[in-house]
């Protein structure tokens, strides 16, 4: 009997050995060239703020190069840093900032120098219709008008920070979202009259919300940097996407999006 | 509160006191000790990990930090309220749940458990559709009254509420379900009211599951963080709480949020312990 329970234990503990093993042979992108051209999986990391620009792209990069798959993690890019820096599988980093960028590059996990590749910067983010009548930065701190920023520790936050001291502006925001998507979807639920944020955000969310240029967003731009990532599994496909990025039809997109040529 | 009834009434135990010395003589079955060492690894590994990569030589100045202690205290107070408002709200519904007969009663057990599948970021939108600026109730608490939830301590409160509240319900409800009925018949043949009756003969009975359920739904609370940030913000001192502090620290400063992590973890398990000590083990 104890022979028999020992055994059911151990064919246990085997199979979950061996599922466990299983997951590291999945190599996934091979990227060697079969007919001159990239091909196998391009995994991305990419910043929030990036999402729908490079999902066309990533669609666009898949048509011009038969045999590739592009896969995209969009999230903030001190955390898609953090992944990175911790070995997350990934080919391609674009970040919101250089600061982040350099995070990645000091732990020695990209190759060569990250080119920026477009600039963004901010807007005042209002509900359809701006019910508070927002002008300017300043209308921001009368009393009535619930702003949302994004945390100085993530780049729309560090850019809203430099804006507000061009400006001269002291303002109580009601909340520190951890990314510019956050900050948006307060201002589209109507929870708060105003938020910060990228002119590509509000721009892909013009039917909810309208962007309010301000002079002093022209002090505080973000540049983008990219880069091919050291351990990237696929080493062609990478530079492929990267100089895809890079190229006149790369640019129209994130142009039309609303970025800004570096 | 005598918590030793119990042991006449037949409670179940969340946490078995001597039954160690009874199987010590046997031997434990190898099919469940191996799986049960793998599951403890499982469970501490990655805490052991926490330890290993902290970073121990700064740890003092990071302690010091003062924004670490105002966010500690925002957890401690805030999980505490959610607490007590599960206790005074889930103890009721657990007991309706448990010994009243009513039609539809599956559908609302089903319910209130909704909290527990949805997603945390999920339940905080919709805590926001129903008590924010543009919410069914939020509109009118705010137009009345000139009161408004999102972006206050409250807040925090209330969504800590919402998604702890299910842990206190299923634990105070499995209790009740548990519990000899013939006690609550005993003091009704002699004349005491259901009020009476739960009030002097099933609370105390029960009273180790409302302990096990409060300590559930207290430590969910602490560690909340989707439908914080989506329903309370982020703004320290007023809702920014641990685990929200310890994910914006890992933006900038992945030694930061461990650091935090930890100090979260060693006064949360301290205070558990000392608690089960004194109100869940009989001494």
């Amino acid at each position: 009997m104890r022979i028999r329970n020992a055994l059911v234990a151990l064919t246990v503990s085997g199979l979950l050995v061996l599922t466990g093993c299983g997951d590291s042979s999945d190599g996934g992108a091979t990227g060697t060239p079969a007919g001159g051209g990239p091909s196998g999986a391009v995994t991305v990391f990419a910043a929030a703020s990036l999402t729908e620009s490079f999902t066309t792209i990533g669609k666009d990069f898949e048509t011009v190069n038969p045999g590739t798959k592009v896969t995209f993690n969009f999230a903030g890019s001190a955390a898609l840093a953090t992944q990175i820096n911790q070995g997350a599988p990934a080919d391609v980093f674009a970040s919101a900032s250089p600061t982040t960028m350099k995070t990645v590059t000091d732990a020695g996990n990209g190759t060569g120098t990250p080119a920026t590749f477009v600039r963004n910067q901010l807007v005042i983010a209002v509900p359809k219709g701006n019910p508070k009548g927002v002008k300017a930065l300043a209308d921001l701190t009368s009393p009535g008008v619930k702003v949302a920023l994004c945390a100085e520790q993530v780049p729309c936050g560090a850019a809203a920070t430099k804006a507000l001291a061009a400006a001269g502006v002291k303002l109580t925001p009601v909340t520190l979202e951890q990314d510019v998507k956050g900050a948006l979807s307060k201002v589209k639920l109507g929870e708060v009259d105003a938020a910060l944020v990228y002119r590509t955000d509000a721009k892909a969310s013009a039917a909810d919300v309208d962007g309010i240029e301000f002079p002093e967003s022209a002090k505080a731009i973000n540049d983008y940097p990219i880069t091919v990532l050291k351990n990237a599994p696929n080493q062609a496909g990478a530079q492929a996407f990267v100089a895809y990025v890079q190229s006149e039809q790369g640019k129209a997109v994130l142009t039309a999006a609303g970025f800004q040529a570096p | 509160m005598t918590l030793d009834s119990d042991e006449h009434a037949g409670v179940v135990r969340p946490d078995p006191v001597t039954p160690s010395r009874r199987s010590r003589h046997r031997r434990v079955p190898v099919a469940l000790l191996i799986p049960a060492g793998l599951g403890l690894a499982f469970l501490v590994l990655p805490l052991a990990g926490l330890l290993i990569r902290a970073p121990w030589t700064t740890l003092p100045q990071r302690l010091t930090e003062p924004g670490v202690l105002t966010a500690l205290r925002l957890s401690l107070q805030t999980a505490t309220l959610a607490t007590l408002l599960c206790l005074a709200l889930g103890v009721p519904l657990a007991w309706l749940l448990a010994r009243v007969e009513f039609p539809g009663r599956r559908i609302v057990r089903a319910l209130v458990t909704v909290p527990l599948v949805l997603p945390p970021v999920v339940g905080g939108i919709a805590l926001l559709l129903v008590f924010g600026r543009r919410g069914i109730l939020g509109g009118w608490l705010d137009q009345a009254f000139g009161i408004t939830l999102p972006f206050t301590t409250t807040g925090v409160v209330i969504a800590e509420a919402f998604v702890a509240m299910p842990f206190l319900i299923i634990a105070v409800e499995g209790a009740l379900r548990g519990a000899d009925t013939r006690y609550e018949e005993a003091a009704a043949t002699l004349g005491a009211r259901r009020w009476t009756t739960f009030t002097h003969v099933t609370l105390p009975l029960v009273a180790p599951g409302i302990a096990a359920g409060a300590v559930l739904c207290w430590a969910r609370a602490l560690g909340e963080f989707g439908a914080t940030i989506t329903f309370a913000g982020n703004f320290p001192g007023r809702t920014q709480t641990m685990p929200l502090a310890v994910y914006l620290a890992l933006e900038t400063d992945l030694d930061a949020a461990i650091v935090l992590s930890l100090i979260l973890l060693v006064v949360s398990v301290t205070i558990l312990a000392a608690l089960r000590d004194k109100w869940i083990t009989s001494p």
